[in-house]
């Protein structure tokens, strides 16, 4: 018998959503895609391209314009024996179905006492600087991580993309699965062909580093990466952490890493009040208090509404205003 | 239902009056106003398709196919009233009187075209599908509340009557009677998503009838037919009669936006086969002997005109103001957000 050779293409980040909903679609006969042109159009970002040809209009399917519809059904479907992977079409459109997730989603496990899961995946592409129309380029992560029952997961890569979302799919929990739109298609690496999964609540290492570390997910971690290689130019060296899962966190990385370096800074593209970045502060506090050398940074967005696009590179961290914050900490 | 809610049509595919009790107010006057209108539109249309496709404006929804049920209901309104759009609807809001240099702005990510020209009521348009449903009827209800005249409309596409705000705006339309008219263009699709699969109904106005509320279905692509249910909705409004469903049936013929390439979805090809509601009505004029084609042709060039002044006009435009970001967050700006504008800026060497 031959061993199986461990075959592996180059894709971008849409295409490995694409992969890990074929593979899901492939062996779990029990999924299902469901959303608003998921189908035939195979959605305004490709991300379901192909599928409904190769799985039929009976397994993709294009609903009503209707987040709480397809939410509050995707319950049903999801307690009665079926695995919903719902697209919502931009984060920004979820909230008619934020009741749904609120109220039911997230405490179904609790209200039953384990008796009913809600083995259901919610993705939403999110973020801002891709020119897109008003509200199309919202970063509300923080609405859902403070949302017990729920996990959130944001790749920043085509290969822990489809590793977490097969993860998010076999998780017998809800999932809430940010797709950053600005790293769609930023660039490609080489995916696995076969299946794999990543462990959600794990943070990753991007680059290792002495003096500080920033901390940061999606669309974000290439922005700390830039910060990182300028500071490296003026003999900073700095760890890059992608925290992957924004709930739950990856509380021991995080603390490792900083009881080693003694400075954070935190990076996210949503205001600065009620952000994802102060539960990570707190963390730090309960964690590594004592072994901070300056306070902990933020970059984030301002306590604005995401602006109309014109305004936009003025309301997301920039690498120039991570190297600022650095700079910051490092001279305290 | 189909038979419930026949179609309401005063011309014919090719521009005959089939609705003769209304010959006598399909004047010469009225249809070079209309025409006029709907030319305007479509010139703003096409040049901003171009210019996006140069890379000079963001992505764009094309409004081509629509301006019969875009001009005949806005040109039925009154400086006082309100008027919600969406995104597909500033061909209605640009007859309603907004300014064509804003409109430009808007598409080009500027927070200025969201602004509503002189005193008129346009709202900015609404990007979360249904959403200004509920704002239009609660507009319609100050109104009333306050003993004006004024009635207020609420446009929105076929895919929209299958979110919650519309079943609720609906509702309290009726319950209130508010003087409210909600204006649907059925243009057939949600993006790729045609009306057969968005919705069991065989009309959209058959939905009012759960609602106790008056509704029509009408040719959305015959701009008469549009002007004078509007007018008589508007009538009732105006005189406590309350809210009326105008279900307008009409067609996209391009792509939803400049970022979706419609062929995935539809035979795009034959898009174009449907009769042109501009068409229509000029072959209504050539027929009536209103249609004059110097006057016409000085009609298109004051247009072609008027439309490449907007764009340098809207070109020449002061750069995006930081302080836009942060000053018109609140009233007065609490603390700590000036503090984050002016690190900002202080950072930026402002
Ligand atoms: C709440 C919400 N969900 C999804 C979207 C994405 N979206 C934009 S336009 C559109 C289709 C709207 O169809 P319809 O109401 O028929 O209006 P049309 O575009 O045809 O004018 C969708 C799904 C949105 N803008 N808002
Ligand atoms: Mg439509």
């Amino acid at each position: 018998m031959a061993t199986p050779i461990n075959r592996q293409t180059e894709m971008t980040l849409v295409q490995a959503v694409t992969d890990a909903l074929r593979t899901k679609l492939t062996d779990d006969e029990t999924t299902l895609v469901l959303g608003e042109d998921v189908g035939k159009n195979g959605g305004v970002f490709r991300a379901t391209d192909g599928l409904q040809e190769e799985f039929g209009e009976d397994r993709i399917i294009d609903t009503p314009l209707s987040e709480a519809g397809i939410v509050g059904t995707s319950i049903g479907l999801a307690v009665n024996g079926f695995k919903p992977i719902v697209e919502i079409q931009f984060l920004g459109f979820i909230y008619p179905a934020y009741e749904q997730i609120m109220t039911h989603v997230s405490r179904i496990r609790m209200r039953t006492m384990g008796r009913y899961g809600v083995p259901m995946v919610i993705r939403a592409p999110y973020g801002a600087g891709i020119r897109a129309p008003e509200i199309h380029s919202d970063s509300t992560e923080a609405l859902f991580t403070s949302m017990p029952g729920l996990k959130v997961v944001c790749p920043a890569t085509p290969y822990d993309a489809k590793g977490l979302l097969i993860a998010a799919i076999e998780d017998p929990d809800p999932v809430l699965f940010l797709e950053s739109m600005r790293s769609y298609r930023a660039f490609k690496e080489p995916v696995p062909s076969e299946s794999y999964t990543i462990k959600i609540g794990k943070a990753k290492y991007v680059t290792e580093g002495q003096d500080v570390t920033l901390i940061a997910w999606g669309a974000m971690v290439q922005v700390a990466q830039k910060a990182a290689t300028e500071a490296a130019t003026r003999g900073i060296s700095c760890e890059v952490i992608d925290l992957r899962t924004l709930y739950p966190l990856d509380r021991s990385t995080i603390a490792a890493s900083v009881q080693k370096t003694g400075r954070a800074v935190i990076i996210h593209e949503a205001q600065a009040t009620g952000g994802l970045g102060n539960d990570l502060i707190a963390l730090i506090n309960d964690t590594s208090f004592l072994y901070l050398r300056a306070p902990i940074a933020r970059v984030t967005g301002f306590d604005v509404p995401v602006p109309l696009f014109a305004l936009e590179d003025h309301y997301i961290p920039t690498p120039t205003r991570v190297l600022e914050a650095i700079q910051r900490t490092v001279d305290f | 239902m189909e038979t419930e809610f026949p179609i309401y049509r005063i011309l014919d595919d090719a521009g005959h009056v089939i609705d003769t009790s209304k010959t006598d107010l399909l004047t010469k006057d009225l249809s070079l106003a209309l025409f006029t209108h709907m030319n305007r539109i479509r010139t703003f249309d096409r040049k901003a398709i171009n210019l996006q496709r140069q890379g000079r404006l963001g992505t764009y929804a094309p409004l081509e196919g629509q301006e019969a049920a875009q001009v005949g209901s806005a040109y039925a309104l009154q400086d006082k009233d309100w008027i919600f759009p969406t995104y597909r609807d500033h061909g209605a809001t640009l007859t309603f009187g907004a300014d064509m240099v804003r409109t430009f702005l808007y598409w080009n990510g500027r927070v200025e075209g969201c602004v509503p020209t002189d005193e008129l009521h346009i709202f900015p348009p609404a990007v979360p599908i249904a959403t200004q449903i509920p704002h239009a009827v609660g507009a319609a209800w100050a109104e009333k509340r306050k003993g004006t005249t004024h009635v207020a409309i609420a446009y929105f596409g076929d895919g929209a009557t299958s979110e919650g705000d519309f079943h609720e705006g609906m509702n309290f339309a009726s319950v209130f009677q508010t003087p409210v008219i909600l204006f649907n263009q059925n243009n057939g699709y949600a993006i790729s998503v045609p009306i057969q699969k968005q919705m069991h109904s065989e009309t959209i106005a058959q939905k009012a009838l759960a609602y106790g509320m008056p509704s029509i279905r009408i040719d959305g692509n015959d701009v008469f037919a549009v002007y004078f249910t509007m007018l008589e909705a508007v009538e009732r409004a105006r005189s406590g009669g309350g809210p009326t469903l105008i279900e307008a049936v009409t067609w996209r013929f391009g792509a939803h936006t400049t970022a979706d390439d419609p062929s995935k979805y539809r035979d795009q090809e034959r898009s174009h086969d449907r009769v042109d509601p501009i068409t229509r009505l000029e072959d209504f004029m050539k027929e009536q002997g209103f249609y004059d084609e110097q006057e016409i042709e000085a009609i298109r060039n004051r247009h072609q005109q008027e439309v490449e002044a907007a764009v340098k006009t809207m070109e020449a435009f002061p750069p995006p103001d930081v302080n836009d970001l942060f000053d018109h967050t609140y009233a007065t700006l609490p603390d700590d957000l000036l503090r984050q504008k002016t690190d900002y800026l202080t950072a930026r060497g402002n």
